[in-house]
């Protein structure tokens, strides 16, 4: 199955990931090759196979729901790369 | 006092340090200097802790005065990049990370600590733990130290190729896909994928949560053991984690290989397999038999095979939801000339991660988009199922099942890194143990070519004393785990 240019961008709008035109070509010739190589899944009977999400079976894991200590603000952002008093500042939402 | 020898393991340290052989001081600050001299060669670390590993001695040095030491007191450790560590800069490997120091350690760091280990430094791997050579570093490769011209594996390849090299005794890797048995092998040590859930992943940057586990790298059984031991266990936490007790993991030492009933399936010795990985695995099998295993070629696992496709649309899936968090307003790499807020997340995104990291988030994306669910995500879960049912039934007839670790030896840097396929095929054999959610061991069975050979030992859910038990029993009757690599400085 061969991705277009246009696949790969969309792929990447979704993803929030700028690439360059150098990278929409190449990863379009890769990934086509991988999704390839996943035809193989096709050969597989799976009719009324339960699908696992992980291996260890546990369900509804669940605490009682007390406050307990927990890291300061200025612990937290420590590492924000921009800060207005005690907030995390961001880049224009809605123009 | 004795001239102090850092070809020792862990447990033969722990001993000279508890009968005043040397201090613990003595032992970090040596260890410090060989790790520093090896570095030019193998960069095997991305940042040595030398302040934090002689404060750790000193206090290692005070409790085994008190007479309060345990098996890791005092022990050097080398802890891959991967695992948050309070104050110490935790990198993935990746630009996006490449200064961001965690307000808090993981639970494994937190109870390695606790047990007195001394933190040599934050060991080199793949960016974000996606590959099988520690070639997709920010930092640069880490190399093998059998041949300086190969990689060690990956994507833990800096804590194997120290733990090989003799830099520290013993150290921690993570596996996804086979991230700790693959380098393992490839550098002639032991590596233990532990069960999906024996080991808190809390703090651990995270690549694909359903597959993701925390273990050890050593040189033999009984320092893989002390150090499941320690980092084993429920923890409140990880809602993965198990609530099983964790038990003694030398139990099953004294039993040795007599009688293992080892399982060796004709599906993992197909095409690909190199000669050399095939012939050093039939010498094996006939050393095993000869010292009492019993055989068993009948085991079949038939759908295991498309466990690397399984895994190449789940974990992508998972990764591309996870590292979703990396937007540069939190923490880490952040473009800061973005018009707006989409332009700034995606050329912080674009600039921050690697070659290899936007493949995997863009196949993830692919195959998690409207329309795709359920032709891929849903199906490879589907024969998850069939895979884990498969070595359920095998396991039923067998101890342990024995398979190569991988299907070559250590290759050559760039050889295989413009070629996704073939990377991914290095993880044919270790992958499907982590779909399944089994634990898996890797141990060095022989040369090929002057290379290293690994074989994995799978085991059945949260049974990680049988392979440490059959993995003494056959440090016993080989001496494949006290080969040491030529120049090691």
């Amino acid at each position: 199955m061969a991705l277009t240019a246009d696949e790969i961008r969309h792929i990447a709008t979704l993803a929030r990931l700028a690439l360059s035109d150098d990278e929409v070509s190449r990863l379009g010739a890769q990934l086509s090759a991988i999704l390839d190589h996943f035809e193989v899944l096709n050969e597989i009977d799976t009719e009324g196979v339960p699908p696992t999400a992980q291996s260890f079976d546990l369900h509804n894991v669940e605490r009682d729901d007390v406050v307990t200590p927990s890291l300061s603000v200025e612990d937290v952002a420590l590492n924000a790369p921009r800060m207005e008093d005690r907030y995390l500042r961001v880049r224009t939402v809605l123009e | 006092m004795a001239a102090l020898d850092l070809d020792r393991t862990a447990h033969e340290h722990a001993a000279a340090l508890r009968s005043s052989e040397y201090t613990a001081r003595a032992l970090a600050e040596a260890t410090l200097v060989r790790v520093r001299a090896q570095e030019p060669s193998l960069n095997a670390y991305i940042t040595v802790t030398d302040e934090l590993a002689l404060r750790q001695a000193d206090a290692a040095d005070a409790a085994l005065k008190a007479g309060g030491a345990g098996p890791l007191t005092g022990i050097p450790v080398g802890v891959k990049d991967l695992l948050g560590t309070k104050g110490v800069r935790t990198t993935a490997a990746s630009k996006m990370l490449e200064t961001f120091v965690p307000p808090y350690d993981c639970t494994v760091v937190q109870r390695l600590n606790a047990a007195g280990a001394v933190t040599i430094g934050k060991t080199n791997l793949d960016e974000f733990a996606m590959g099988s050579s520690t070639e997709h570093s920010a930092f640069g490769p880490t190399r093998n130290p059998w041949d300086l011209d190969r990689v060690p594996g990956g994507s833990s390849g800096g804590s194997a190729a120290t733990v090989a090299a003799r830099g520290v005794p013993i150290s921690l890797g993570t596996d996804t896909g086979g991230s700790i048995r693959q380098p393992a092998a490839l550098c002639g040590i032991l590596g233990l994928k532990t069960t999906y859930g024996r080991v808190s992943r809390w703090g651990v940057v995270a690549f694909a949560s359903s597959l993701d586990q925390v273990g050890p790298f050593a040189r033999d059984a009984e320092d893989a053991a002390a150090l499941l031991g320690v980092i084993a266990g429920h923890d409140p936490l990880d809602a993965t984690s198990a609530p099983l007790p964790v038990p003694d993991y030398t139990e099953r030492f004294a039993r040795g290989l007599d009688g293992l009933r080892v399982g060796v399936p004709a599906d993992f010795f197909g095409e690909g397999l190199e000669d050399g990985v095939r012939e050093a695995m039939e010498r094996s099998i006939n050393v095993l038999a000869a010292n009492g295993a019993v055989i068993n070629r009948n085991i079949t696992l038939p759908t295991a095979q498309a466990g690397l496709t399984v895994y190449y649309i789940i974990a992508p899936s998972e990764a591309s939801a996870n590292l979703a968090r990396y937007d540069g307003v939190k923490y880490g790499y952040s473009y800061g000339d973005g018009r707006n807020a989409e332009e700034e997340m995606s050329e912080t995104r674009g600039r921050g991660f690697g070659a290899e990291v936007k493949r995997r988030i863009m196949l993830g994306t692919y195959a998690l988009s409207a329309g795709y669910y359920d032709a891929y995500y849903l199906k490879a879960q589907k024969v998850r199922t069939l895979i884990k049912r498969e070595f359920d039934a095998a396991l039923n007839e067998v101890d342990v099942i024995l398979t190569p670790t991988s299907p070559n030896v250590a290759f050559r840097l760039a050889e295989k890194l413009d070629d996704p396929m073939a990377m991914y095929l290095n993880d044919l054999y270790t992958i499907p143990v982590n779909i399944a959610g089994n634990p898996g061991i890797s141990l060095p069975c022989g040369f090929s070519d002057g290379l290293p050979v690994g074989m994995q030992l799978i085991g059945r859910m949260f049974e990680e004393s049988t392979l440490l038990g059959a993995a003494h029993g056959w440090e016993q009757v080989t001496d494949w785990h006290r080969q040491a690599p030529p120049a090691r400085g």
